[in-house]
């Protein structure tokens, strides 16, 4: 669980001017190593470029400098095989029933007809899904819809699943649900996840390791260690050390989240 | 049967009966239009006598030529017009004011060049539709959200297999809309070009009915038009439904 699965070293993106503005430096220099195995997320104030990160270890963007490898291989601008991303935005396929969305995940896998409807069976049992494969996501709620989108990400057994503040969306109740239910699959699965999230108990809750971002241009200004056992559910959260780990991340990010909003006041 | 759908017929109903009211107290008289009745009952006999039968089958294949090629053509040239935004402002101007083009202007000159054939009415009935397909296709990418390009993009799908399984399927609902339109012009592209010069075709009919006053195959050849236009539309209508259904939109 110690090697690193993905590094980042000296990534920075900066935006091209839009018509008659300036360039936008979005993010970094960042360096950050992501091991393999372990749950890692990312909080920090809004506009800090999290999304932007995400995106350049899923190869959806290139950096404008630095470099970011993935299992020893540079990731440039193409998304890696054995990487799988969740969006915090309904991606549902709305033409297509939960099963078909599903199985949508391995359309470009080289693998036998019977073994593709295998896979999806077994994430549908996985992802307790099984009474709605014929429905179609507008039947479904807004964390049935997400379920499907993380069963489609999972089913293609990605050894790195990059999380888009997946749960941004959903109310509480069902966030901690959701919560669950991905410990539960990083454990089952064994892969690595990355968890871009506004929300500092979730990270909290989630995480083994958590890295805090500044102010825009984002840069790590803080790497904090959960050090919870691997076998956990959101009744962490009881712990009394949960506390004391959600403030250190806000002590450090009220500070960032203030320049934010003194930016945006300031209307620069 | 839903109140819309009553109402809409109450509508056609009432407009059939008014008619046919007009028509038998001699406000309209029988040259100028025979009562409804007369209409329908004049084009069971000629269904029933297979007259027009190889007219009506020339035109209908011309129109459904005209617009399989119009949508075909629409939807492709829409689908890459979409990936080149330059070329798309560039010809903006021209789709925003393409309907005000008299197209059946061009008619004469077609036959110059293509001969007194089908060619030219199905020419006239692709350049009415074409438009229409380019515009409404490209309506609907435009609304294509983001996270499911980037959800191509994470599955590995190039642009042609992003196009064919995931752009184009979610603007299914537009393109039935587009293909409702393409076949009305194509139904005005083709039946207008035989009414105008041909030497064949329901158009033609209609037109050789109307200079000989025969109002007995002029209403019913036309009452017969409508029937199909709205049979198409309603089965595509039909369809359209069932997909917004599904994306539980109504």
């Amino acid at each position: 669980m110690s090697a690193a699965q993905v590094t980042l070293r000296g990534v920075t993106k900066v935006f091209p001017a839009g018509a008659g503005g300036e360039p936008v430096h979005a993010l970094g220099p960042i360096d950050i190593e992501i091991r393999k195995g372990e749950f890692f997320a990312v909080v920090g104030p809004s506009g800090c470029g999290k999304s932007t990160l995400l995106e350049l270890i899923a190869g959806l963007t290139a950096p404008t400098s630095g470099e970011i490898e993935f299992e020893g291989g540079a990731i440039k601008e193409n998304v890696p095989d054995g990487v799988g991303v969740v969006f915090q935005e309904d991606a549902c396929f709305p033409w297509l029933n939960v099963r078909d969305n599903i199985e949508f995940g391995l359309r470009q896998k080289k693998i036998s007809t019977d073994e593709k409807a295998r896979r999806t069976s077994a994430v549908i049992d996985m992802m307790g899904l099984r009474d709605f494969t014929r429905s179609y996501p507008a039947q479904l709620s807004g964390g049935m819809r997400q379920r499907v989108c993380i069963a489609r990400t999972i089913v293609a057994e990605p050894r790195l699943i990059l999380l888009d503040e997946p749960f941004g969306a959903l109310d509480q109740q069902t966030r901690l649900l959701m919560g669950d239910e991905m410990l539960r699959l990083w454990r089952e699965t064994g892969a690595t996840v990355f968890l871009i999230t506004h929300a500092l108990d979730e990270a909290a809750m989630l995480a083994d390791r958590i890295v805090v971002m500044s102010a825009r241009p984002g840069k790590a200004i803080d790497l904090v260690e959960t050090g919870w056992p691997r076998e956990r559910d959101s009744r962490i959260v009881e712990r009394e050390n949960f506390g004391a780990m959600t403030s250190r991340l806000w002590k450090t990010l009220r500070e960032e989240s203030l320049k934010t909003m003194g930016r945006a006041g300031s209307g620069a | 049967m839903s109140r819309l759908r009553l109402y809409q017929l109450a509508i056609v109903a009432g407009f059939i009966l008014l008619l046919e009211a007009l028509c038998l107290a001699g406000v309209i008289d029988k040259i100028t239009m025979p009562p409804p009745h007369v209409i329908g009952r004049d084009l069971v006999n000629m269904i029933l006598a297979g007259r027009y039968f190889g007219e009506i089958g020339k035109s209908l294949m011309n129109v459904l030529l005209a617009f399989a090629i119009a949508y075909v053509l629409g939807i492709v040239a829409g689908t890459i017009l979409h990936g080149f935004k330059t070329v798309r402002d560039i010809l903006d101007p021209l789709f925003a004011t393409y309907y005000a083009i008299p197209v059946f202007a061009f008619y004469p000159l077609f036959i110059v060049i293509f001969g007194l054939g089908d060619g030219p009415q199905i020419l006239i009935g692709i350049l009415l539709a074409v438009v229409a397909v380019i515009v409404t296709t490209l309506n609907g990418l435009d609304r294509v959200p983001a996270v499911l390009k980037k959800t191509a993009q994470v599955n590995g799908l190039n642009p042609l297999q992003t196009a064919l399984r995931i752009t184009l399927p979610f603007c299914a609902p537009y393109l039935l809309t587009a293909a409702k339109l393409a076949l009305a012009y194509a139904f005005i592209g083709v039946i207008g070009s035989e009414f105008i010069m041909a030497r064949s075709g329901m158009g033609y009919e209609i037109s050789y009915a109307y200079t000989n006053f025969d109002n007995a195959t002029m209403y019913p050849l036309i009452l017969m038009i409508l029937l199909l236009s709205i049979a198409a539309n309603s089965l595509l209508s039909y369809w359209e439904r069932v997909l917004l259904d599904r994306r539980g939109q109504k």
